[in-house]
């Protein structure tokens, strides 16, 4: 998809402001050029607003349970309750609250299992790339091998037999989602390696490991961030549907994917419960996926996928 | 190609094998599962007995090396729960997930190369636009998501369809949109960005130049040479889209080989498990490899040492 089109960068606005005439810094002027970058911001900074500061904002406590006060719809609805802005799920449990302290949930699963398949892909990616010969095809030999397995089912698989819970559950997605940032950053390093600069490096007697970190990987990193940012949409996703399985996060614990396994059974009573925690994903995956290709379009204008 | 076709085979046995090899420790490192199918009551000469019948008493290795020689005659065991040959009841769910994957794929990729090749052919225009729009929502999309919400608008609400189970047309028009969400927003982009690169090349400028009417130019010219970094992906992306199949499936209680397998896998029962596991990574690897001979009998210029 094309970089945003000329004319939303001959003025520039943020929604209705124009700003062209006030002061700020070159990079923030960059951001608020592209529509892109200023809606996936603006996503996924609302997500991390909620996840950061859950324990100031959230109305009510998400564990704390009324019973007279169960499956309330939200605040639209004529039958309401008044103070549960989002209404309230089967427990009685306030849904804003819950969805509060589950934008902190699902962001660290995603964080966190995002940094662990980063580092590893990314390490083996530098490795088969850089070495080449036999590392090279024993490394990747791995990757095609972990490549050719249809990762839901590995890792549910997984989920299954170890037993569900938070920590297994980054475990699991982390190491089932590192080969793509391995095809990737080999990829890349089987160009970086052929060009000058290295060759430059070579001659002067840096040694290969420095070459490797000090040349090498500095290069790589836009396309790292790119990946991460994109995976990070899919981790937040793939937390959700193994929380939704029942087999990632645990009740009581509040999660964007838990709440949709608690919602399931009230499908036909208050779909809220359903759709609520699933517009949260959405828009925050939406927010990750807009700032990846905003970063793609800004580091590589060439670049297709 | 006759030493391609080889190595390809190689490749794919050292997989199936070491798939199987993961499956049975994974298996193993889980745990008993006689526990899991005798009763509270159950005495420990029950236990035993049904232990020895099992062959869990025996060494690891023995155990391996008859799972192995069975494994390879198709013999995976029979089911915990069904009492049935583990094999015959993914086999029997195998023609569901065919015909949601199948129904998924033609849908995505008439939606999906049809606004691609418009959206390149007429570049920043309003159906560009929506093609882009398109693309970055059903890219964000959990699909189980909006898998929850088809149900809640169109069986809950309006009460046209129903919400799962599988018959008709009526029950695959639901799971088969879910399932294509999650494969257009690929297929869009590779279809734009290829029909791209293919619009501007010379021998389209000839046809061109040489009077063919626009659709000829367009259906047999372009279409055909952007055609074959589709059937690329889309095969090398084969395990992702099982795996969309699989997540449908569970979504909407479609009785395919996922669903099977995650049911297995909530009910401890392993040999389904395995025999699930191994026939869907041994249609990705075979898949893979159709597709690379696809790919040469598609494109003359590429030939295999």
């Amino acid at each position: 998809m094309p970089a945003d089109s000329a004319k939303n960068e001959t003025r520039l606005r943020f929604l209705w402001w124009d700003l062209e005439a006030v002061p700020m810094p070159r990079a923030l002027r960059a951001v608020l050029r592209s529509r892109t970058a200023v809606w996936g911001i603006l996503f996924v900074s609302l997500a991390l607003f909620m996840g950061v500061t859950a324990h100031w904002v959230a109305p009510y406590d998400p564990y704390k349970q009324e019973t007279g006060m169960r499956l309330k719809p939200p605040f639209w609805d004529p039958a309401a309750k008044e103070g549960h802005l989002l209404g309230t799920d089967q427990l009685g449990r306030d849904v804003l609250s819950r969805m509060i302290y589950g934008a902190r949930v699902s962001l660290i699963v995603a964080a966190v299992a995002v940094f662990i398949a980063a580092v590893t892909g990314v390490g083996i990616g530098l490795l088969a790339g850089f070495y080449g010969g036999w590392i090279d095809s024993v490394l990747m030999g791995f990757t095609n091998f972990f490549l050719s397995f249809p990762h839901v089912l590995l890792a549910i698989a997984i989920m299954g037999i170890v037993g569900p819970g938070f920590t297994t559950l980054i475990l699991v997605l982390g190491l089932t989602s590192w080969p793509i940032y391995t095809r990737i950053i080999r990829s890349e390093v089987l160009t970086l390696k052929e060009l000058e600069f290295v060759e430059a490096a070579r001659a002067l007697g840096v040694r290969e490991i420095v070459i490797l970190g000090k040349h090498i990987t500095p290069n790589v990193l836009n396309s790292i961030l790119v990946t991460a940012s994109l995976e990070t949409a899919r981790m937040i996703i793939n937390e959700a549907f193994f929380s939704f399985l029942g087999l990632g996060v645990q009740p009581p614990i509040p999660s964007w994917g838990n709440m949709l396994y608690d919602g399931k059974a009230y499908i036909f009573v208050n779909h809220w419960l359903i759709t609520l925690p699933g517009i949260a994903i959405f828009l925050t995956t939406l927010g990750l996926n807009l700032i990846g290709d905003w970063l793609r379009d800004l580091f590589d204008p060439h670049m297709v996928f | 190609m006759s030493r391609y076709i080889l190595r390809s085979l190689i490749q794919l046995f050292l997989v199936t094998w070491a798939v199987a090899t993961t499956a049975f420790l994974l298996v193993f490192m889980s745990g008993d599962p006689v526990m899991l199918m005798v009763p509270m009551t159950a005495t420990r000469e029950e236990i035993e007995a049904l232990r020895d019948a099992f062959g869990l008493n025996q060494p690891l290795w023995i155990q391996y090396a008859r799972y192995m020689v069975r494994a390879v005659q198709g013999d995976f065991g029979v089911s915990i729960k069904a009492g049935q040959p583990a094999l015959n009841l993914v086999m029997e769910r195998i023609p569901a997930t065919l015909e949601l994957g199948l129904a998924g794929m033609i849908l995505a990729s008439v939606v999906g190369i049809g606004v691609g090749v418009l959206s390149a052919l007429k570049r920043d225009s309003w159906i560009d636009a929506a093609g882009r729009v398109l693309a970055l929502g059903s890219q964000a999309m959990p699909i189980f998501w909006l898998g929850l919400l088809l149900i809640i608008i169109f069986a809950v609400k309006l009460r046209v369809l129903p919400p799962f189970g599988r018959g008709g047309l009526k029950e695959l028009i639901l799971p088969a949109i879910t399932m294509a969400t999650y494969n257009i927003p690929l297929i869009l982009r590779l279809t734009r960005s290829t029909f791209f690169d293919v619009l501007y090349q010379d021998y389209i400028r000839t046809a061109r130049a040489k009077g063919l009417p626009e659709r000829v130019v367009v259906f047999v010219h372009i279409l055909r040479n952007a055609a074959i970094p589709l059937v690329t992906v889309l095969g090398m992306n084969f395990g992702r889209i099982l795996g969309g199949a699989i997540v449908t499936e569970t979504v909407f209680a479609w009785p395919g080989v996922g669903s099977l397998s995650i049911d297995a896998i909530f009910t401890a029962d392993y040999p389904v498990i395995m025999a699930a596991t191994i026939i869907l990574v041994v249609s990705v690897v075979v898949v893979n490899f159709l597709t690379d001979l696809t790919y040469a009998v598609l494109d003359p210029r590429i030939r295999y040492g």
